[in-house]
């Protein structure tokens, strides 16, 4: 009896930390967002499904542009992590761990300094636009920074490893034996590509998705100090709500439908991809 | 907000890591025991009547320690003016320089109060502004005793004292001013900028930055439309917002700024920028550049950072005792000559003047260019020339904020 509940009880304060931290905040979220009230009178619960239209309704926009800022920054880390990954895979050798630290090492700064770094290298007379200028490669009023490309190259940069360490695992737990089989079979190098090793690879590339895709659309850091006028992503309006306006309704009203957009993304890509293979990779 | 700019701020919290780290965990916090205090009754803070003074004084006693938090680089490192204070009164200063951020400080300590427990903090700095009135609306804050206040009362400038966002000064005690203006840059800006309206020229466009808090940017909009902020209504709201979205829309803005427009300022990303006195003279005294910060003729706002003390306070009559001690006027001038904002209290002039005439070179010149410098020590009329904010009443605040958040926000 005792052995049998013994994987239970050490499971008690996972379940313990998920109920306290999550369960609860979650449950006060989703019960706050239904209510009215400001901060001065207190809020009480009136089942006001109002909320949720307003969020919609007032920052759909910012939704939207968000999934897509997104969604264009997770398709930049895979272009760009792919190659990375694939690379240090196969060919780095026995200084493997030497590029996985390089790749690394600049997150071992700040996310707000290297942000805001990227904010003095993209400037208008900064280091690589004002000698691009000065060679005159550029028109002297162009301009990066502020712009919606200046807040997705941010978001790309700040979350890349994300992208390429689940894809890099993938790829170097893979038998090599499989690309050898491919070629004796008369494939070429890209047809082995194309129909083992990228196969393979799949369920790290949609792990990596996520964990780019997720956090991506949800950073309010990138917009805040690399947007310009029209560039405000939906977690700022959230930060702004909580903090700044102490409107808790609409903030946490905001948060569900964000939530449920994402979630429904992502049900719609692990449908798209197979969900077993991807609760597989999650799950080695 | 309000960040002293002997370092560029925005780089000072990249580099201070743990700085960072401790404003998320600031904003995180807040978040979440907002969250727990919230979801724990289902309704949030309500108002509250703050107590009587003689109630709230009767019987508290001195306890030999007091826990101040102050925005950074609002003191200089040493702590000189504490040491003093703990060598005159014996009484031990824990300064922490954790408000980073009004509203994550605020929003930090706000659920604490509405429980009726301890933040942690015996006094804090708060701005004028949205989180201030709230506070008081709330009665979060404790009734100040002028009985002990002797130095304010005999030293504060006739503009702190019984000031629009406290009459009377029932709760607060200002601890520096400074004024929102507009900074330019002459190396990409040929001619004199004089006027609010400069900030709408198409001949900037896409060089303007402007501030992205509801506030800054209302009272910029109202000004322009030649209204007082303090005086506004509604209608007023609504017209300079009108005319802000269509700066906006116009291109003219380049970007909306928190604190961080000293930077791009300088580097000709915009060439004119709503600015904070303080951190253009600053950047001026630190790193030569000759940016050009102007009171403009339809008029600016004078903003205060105050000192404050919760009602939850474990040690009021340390900290008043603390406030009180930074109103003496030879404290008070070596504050303002470390900080280089306003001082509340214009005999600091006089005492850096007396200074500077004891002084020599390099020093006689700093000092000098201190106390002659019209955004340390506004003159008479430049006074004439400031204004206070928008007057909130509780509830209105809310579409005020929204007003002006959808055009920064956008």
């Amino acid at each position: 009896m005792r052995r049998k509940l013994a994987p239970y009880l050490l499971a008690l304060p996972a379940w313990a930390w998920l109920a306290m931290f999550f369960v609860v905040p979650l449950a006060g979220m989703a019960s706050l967002s239904l209510t009215s009230g400001n901060v001065i009178t207190g809020f009480s619960q009136t089942f006001n499904i109002g909320n949720y239209l307003t969020a919609i309704d007032t920052y759909g926009e910012q939704i939207a542009r968000s999934l897509f800022y997104g969604l264009s920054a997770t398709l930049i880390c895979i272009a760009i992590g792919y190659p990375a990954a694939y690379w240090i895979a196969f060919k780095g050798g026995r200084h493997k761990s030497t590029y996985l630290l390089l790749l690394l090492l600049p997150f071992f700064v700040s996310f707000v300094l290297r942000t805001i770094s990227w904010k003095f290298t993209l400037s208008d007379n900064g280091i690589v636009l004002g000698t691009l200028k000065q060679i005159g490669v550029l028109p002297a009023d162009f301009g990066v920074l502020n712009t919606a490309p200046a807040v997705i190259l941010g978001l790309a940069y700040n979350f890349l490893p994300f992208m390429v360490l689940p894809i890099y695992a993938v790829l170097e737990r893979m038998d090599h034996g499989v690309v050898e089989a491919a070629h004796d079979l008369y494939a070429s190098r890209v047809q082995a590509f194309v129909r083992v090793v990228l196969p393979i690879s799949l369920p790290g590339v949609f792990a990596g998705g996520l964990m780019t895709f997720i956090p991506t659309t949800a950073d309010y850091v990138n917009a805040s100090v690399l947007g310009g006028t029209g560039n405000t992503m939906i977690g700022s309006i959230i930060q702004t709500q909580y903090l700044v306006n102490n409107a808790y309704p609409i903030a946490s009203a905001i948060t569900f439908v964000l939530m449920g957009v994402l979630l429904l993304g992502i049900f719609s890509y692990a449908r798209a991809l197979g969900t077993e293979r991807v609760m597989e990779v999650q799950a080695k | 907000m309000r960040n002293r700019n002997r370092v560029n701020p925005t780089l000072l919290r990249g580099l201070a890591q743990a700085r960072y780290g401790r404003r998320d965990m600031l904003k995180f916090s807040g978040l979440a025991a907002a969250g727990m205090a919230l979801s724990a009754c289902g309704v949030a803070a309500k108002q509250q009547e703050a107590p009587a003074a003689k109630d709230f004084w009767e019987g508290k006693k001195e306890t030999g320690n007091v826990r101040f938090a102050n925005w950074p680089l609002y003191m200089d490192s040493d702590r000189t003016q504490l040491k003093e204070f703990t060598k005159a009164t014996g009484i031990k200063v824990d300064y922490r320089e954790d408000v980073q951020d009004i509203a994550a400080f605020a929003g930090k300590i706000q659920p604490k109060l509405a429980n009726g427990d301890s933040t942690g903090y015996d006094m804090f700095a708060l701005t004028t502004g949205i989180e201030l009135a709230r506070f008081i609306a709330l009665g979060y804050l404790a009734p100040l005793d002028h009985g002990r206040m002797p130095n304010f009362t005999r030293h504060a400038g006739a503009a702190y004292k019984d000031t629009a966002y406290d009459s009377g000064n029932k709760h607060t005690m200002p601890y520096a001013s400074g004024i929102t203006g507009i900074a330019y840059n002459p190396q990409f800006v040929d001619r004199e900028i004089t006027s609010i309206a400069d900030l709408w020229d198409p001949a900037f466009k896409g060089r303007v930055g402007m501030m992205s808090d509801a506030q800054e940017i209302g009272n910029f909009g109202l000004l322009v439309n030649g209204v007082k902020p303090a005086e506004s209504t509604e209608k007023d709201w609504q017209a300079a917002a009108d005319k802000l979205k269509k700066q906006r829309d116009d291109g003219i803005v380049r970007s909306y700024y928190g604190q961080d427009f000293v930077q791009p300022l300088t580097n000709g990303d915009v060439w004119l920028s709503m600015a904070w006195s303080g951190d253009i003279y600053q950047q001026n005294a630190e790193e030569g550049t000759d940016l050009k910060f102007v009171i403009p003729e339809e008029g600016a706002t004078l903003w205060t950072d105050n000192m404050v003390i919760p009602v939850t306070s474990e040690a009021p009559v340390d900290a008043i005792k603390l406030m009180d001690f930074l109103y003496d006027p030879e404290v008070a001038a070596s504050l303002a000559e470390y900080i280089t904002y306003i001082p509340p209290v214009p005999a600091a002039q006089d005492v850096l003047r007396e200074q500077a005439k004891q002084a020599s070179g390099d020093d006689r010149e700093a000092l000098t260019a201190l106390i002659e410098s019209p955004l340390v020590f506004p003159t008479e009329d430049d006074y004439a020339h400031l204004h206070s904010y928008v007057e909130l009443k509780p509830g209105e605040e809310e579409s005020f904020t929204s007003l002006f958040h959808a055009i920064t926000q956008a």
